[in-house]
């Protein structure tokens, strides 16, 4: 029988794995790519919650279509953000951007 | 008038006060002020005389400290015969010398100075023969050993003279400690000083022997020392170094004779204490010899007159000593007249010569013949040679010594008186026959010096008539102590001009006649030249044995003073700079170093605080992160 | 073993390995194109978990807009020079540690809490359903995200075009 347990075990996992990403991807997109992968957890996350507690609310569907339009929304940002610091610094390595070292 | 003697030494007192203060305006005319002050003295001492001729007695007194108990000092007058003849011979004496200085101190720069010292000294030595007691004696006593040392060191700034007044009140201050330790013994006993009460409390046997015999012993300490006796004769020759007045009035006439005063004074004391009065008389005739064997070869004109003041003064205690207290005290009547003759007469021949070796002088007789004469007169007068004075008082010592029994110092003082002769006429010829041996124009010396020599001269040859068979031995009935006649004696007249005549004769062979050389002499007795020119050593020995201790002593202790002292104050400095430096440093680096420390602590914190803005995004993460897992670590283990 | 159960397995294992590769591998777009591979299997589940809805939107929206954009941005910013994605490497420890650790408090709190779980039916169909809510109960988010993904869009654009398009823009 997969429980829900099951899921919000999936969806930990790629919660773990994404927040591993965050803090070691040496490229800036590939944070941002992290970045997503969590969202996308969470919105595993949500899914399952919805189908196992109130099947017949479907208010977890409905919060995990705004999370991923919100996404998108970030992702295009992050993305614009990038593409301008790469402009300035020709690097993409978050550890060569550290202007506001002490 | 007796009654008023007090003003005898009070006025000469006065003019000390007045010449201190006034002399250096006064100029001049200070020396007559002290003058008129010693002539009124000596005018009323006159009058006293004749009234003691006339039986007045006084001892009269003012209480004056109270001591503890019963006792008490006083301070009064005691006129009686011994009293008058020293005022007699003292105001006369000083009366010539005052007037003498006129011309010999004449130019000094501190003339005025000198005439108040004179006065002064004037005063103390009245005071002295006035007293009633021993206090006030001894307060006279200490004046005129003050009144010494300024004389005889009045020009100080020649180094011998200041030294010789050093010498001076040293020597004799060693004497008075232990005449003051016999006065203290008397005050205990007694209960008082005045010399009636002690006297009386003697004579009636409330004091054992042995304790009369220590006290006079002590009080016979003093006059050694005062009257330059042995051992401490040591500093009357030094003491010419003062001028020649100073040396006859002082060192001749009367501070000398203070001593001679003082055993005559308390020879009720001493008559006492066989035991004492044979002390007295020993020192007394070895000090006569040994003086006048030194006397016979010294060159310096005062110098030799000095070693004759001291054999004299010897012969005096002699006198005393053996019994004598006429004796002893007409010696001293007629010796004060002729050595103050002779040493003003010494003084008049420096003055025409500038020097004072015999060696440069020589046939002065021609050119100085007042002075010749006068000094002619005092030199037969101290040889002993009939009728003049020095005769009689000597026979006198001579008869009093053989009648009880004194033959040894019978012996020893006719070789001394020999010697006496010899020595003053050996000075005499030198001085003042052959031929001038110097480079100095001479002259006789004005009328203020020659008529003391001349009135002086007069009492050289007549002052000893009083005491001599010819007038009835009028001395002896005035001043006397207890009835004892003397007869004169005919073998002992003959003995004593004879040996008077031999010393006379001797040097006339020698140094009139030239008949044998003197330096053959020396040549055959070298060693004993020596001695006697260096004065038995006398010297040396005290140099060596006294002054070179004490001196090591005080420099020990002045050491010790300044290494203890200094040390103190500059180990406290020390300490003082120690603390100081200790806080310096505490306050440098305890108090900076914890406000430095703190400021650092903080710089520090800041400097590993700040490493936590790496600048890169992930690092802030992780540390969100990180706050994240405390926040449910919290939660979850502490609830709520 | 069910075929959900068999299909749940393959398809999570799938997701959480391309997840895994997307932050370990080295190339971009290696790591790109996992991505898209795990949305998938991400859709996959969403579909075991029937909410088709949220999968067509999910491959629509997420692999079909985002990755292309994010390929989009690897191209542009590219190097070839560039040397690996190596991480930091106490970066790396520090977070593994701290990632391990958050992961197991959160399954511990998981485990600890007993989730009211339902065993009703899923309402059916769930389009209509799912429109009516997005129409009436959450009208307002729904505005606000329109509202949201316009200003994202200029803002966009406005940060990444070049300055001098930006001066002229403004000048001109």
């Amino acid at each position: 029988m997969i429980t829900l347990y099951h899921y919000l075990t999936v969806s930990l996992l790629l919660f773990g794995i994404g927040l591993y990403g965050i803090l070691t991807r040496r490229n800036a997109i590939g944070i941002l790519m992290s970045i997503e992968l969590v969202l996308n957890s969470v919105n595993l996350n949500l899914v399952a919650f919805s189908r196992f507690t109130t099947p017949q609310v479907l208010s977890g569907q409905v919060f995990a279509l705004f999370v991923i339009a919100v996404a998108a929304g970030e992702a295009v940002i992050g993305l614009a953000i990038v593409l301008s610091i790469y402009r300035c610094r020709n690097t993409l390595d978050p550890e060569d951007i550290n202007l506001m070292k002490w | 008038m007796l009654s008023s003697a007090w003003l005898i030494p009070i006025v000469p007192l006065g003019t000390f006060v007045i010449n201190i203060f006034f002399g250096k305006r006064l100029k001049g005319a200070s020396a007559y002020i002290s003058i008129l002050a010693i002539g009124f003295g000596f005018l009323y001492s006159l009058g006293i005389l004749f009234r003691v001729f006339g039986g007045e007695r006084l001892d009269a007194s003012l209480p004056w400290v109270p001591l503890a108990g019963e006792m008490r000092l006083g301070v009064g007058l005691l006129i009686d015969e011994l009293a008058a003849v020293m005022l007699l011979v003292v105001t006369s004496v000083s009366l010539m010398v005052h007037i003498y200085s006129v011309g010999y101190m004449q130019g000094d720069i501190r003339y005025s100075r000198f005439y108040a010292y004179l006065s002064l000294f004037s005063a103390a030595m009245l005071g002295l023969v006035l007293a009633n007691s021993y206090a006030l004696l001894f307060v006279c006593w200490e004046l005129v050993g003050l009144t010494s040392y300024l004389l005889i060191g009045f020009w100080f700034e020649k180094k011998e003279a200041a030294n010789a007044g050093k010498k001076a009140f040293i020597t004799t201050k060693l004497g008075d400690i232990g005449m003051f330790i016999g006065i203290l013994v008397l005050l205990a006993n007694v209960g008082s000083l005045d010399f009636k009460e002690v006297f009386h409390f003697a004579e009636a046997g409330e004091m054992s022997v042995g304790l009369i015999t220590v006290a006079s012993l002590l009080l016979f300490c003093g006059a050694v020392g005062k009257s330059a006796q042995f051992p401490l004769h040591v500093w009357l020759p030094d003491a010419m170094e003062g001028p020649t007045p100073v040396s006859a009035l002082i060192h001749a006439a009367t501070m000398v004779a203070a001593g001679v005063y003082l055993v005559a004074r308390s020879f009720p004391l001493f008559a006492l204490s066989p035991a004492a009065l044979e002390v007295v008389a020993a020192i007394g005739i070895i000090t006569a010899f040994l003086a006048a064997s030194i006397a016979l070869v010294q060159n310096d004109i005062k110098r030799i007159l000095a070693y004759s003041t001291i054999s004299q003064l010897g012969f005096m205690m002699t006198a005393l000593g053996v019994g004598g207290y006429t004796a002893g005290v007409f010696h001293l009547f007629t010796h004060a007249f002729f050595k103050a003759l002779l040493f003003l007469g010494a003084g008049s021949v420096i003055h025409a010569a500038h020097i004072n070796d015999i060696r440069q002088m020589g046939g002065l007789f021609k050119r100085m013949p007042i002075t010749g004469w006068t000094f002619l007169l005092a030199c037969l007068s101290i040889s002993g040679v009939p009728p003049l004075a020095g005769f009689w008082s000597k026979d006198e010592i001579f008869l009093e010594a053989l009648r009880t029994g004194h033959t040894v110092i019978f012996v020893i003082g006719l070789l001394t008186a020999c010697m006496t002769a010899f020595y003053m006429f050996r000075l005499f010829f030198i001085t003042f026959s052959g031929k001038y041996r110097g480079d100095h124009p001479i002259h006789e010396s004005p009328w203020v010096m020659t008529l003391p020599l001349a009135l002086l001269g007069f009492m050289a040859v007549f002052a000893g008539l009083p005491g001599s068979p010819l007038m009835g031995n009028g001395f002896h009935h005035f001043v006397h102590f207890e009835e004892g006649g003397v007869e004169p004696s005919g073998m002992v007249m003959a003995l004593s001009i004879l040996v008077g005549l031999v010393g006379i004769f001797l040097a006339w062979l020698l140094y009139y006649r030239q008949a044998w050389d003197p330096r053959k002499l020396i040549k055959a007795a070298p060693g004993a030249y020596r001695f006697l020119l260096n004065k038995w050593y006398f010297d040396e020995v005290y140099q060596a044995g006294v002054v070179r201790p004490v001196l090591g002593l005080s420099k020990v202790l002045a050491w010790i003073d300044l290494r203890g002292v200094d040390g103190g104050v500059n180990g406290v400095a020390w300490v003082a700079v120690l603390i100081s430096k200790i806080k310096c440093l505490f306050d440098i680096y305890i108090v900076d170093g914890l406000v430095n420390l703190s400021g650092a602590f903080f710089m520090a914190l800041g400097q590993v605080g700040r490493k936590v803005q790496t600048g890169l995004v992930q690092n802030y993460a992780l540390v969100l992160l990180f706050g994240v897992v405390i926040l449910v670590l919290a939660k979850l283990f502490l609830g709520g | 073993m069910t075929p959900y159960s068999l299909a749940f397995h393959l398809i999570s294992f799938v997701a959480v390995v391309a997840a895994l590769f997307v932050v370990t591998v080295r190339n971009i777009f290696h790591s790109a194109l996992c991505l898209i591979l795990a949305f998938f299997a991400l859709a996959g589940l969403f579909i075991l978990l029937e909410a088709e809805f949220v999968a067509v939107a999910q491959v629509l929206i997420y692999v079909g807009a985002i990755t292309i954009l994010i390929l989009f941005g690897i191209m542009l910013t590219h190097r070839l020079t560039d040397k690996g994605v190596r991480q930091a490497s106490e970066g790396r420890f520090i977070s593994l540690i701290v990632v391990l650790v958050l992961g197991a408090l959160i399954s511990i709190v998981l485990r600890a809490t007993r989730f009211p779980v339902s065993s009703e039916e899923v309402a059916h169909p769930a389009i209509p359903y799912l429109g009516k809510l997005l129409m009436t109960q959450y009208l307002w988010p729904f505005e606000v995200v329109s509202v949201l993904l316009l200003v994202a869009l200029v803002g966009a654009i406005v940060i990444a075009a070049k300055d001098e398009v930006i001066r002229k823009k403004a000048g001109g």
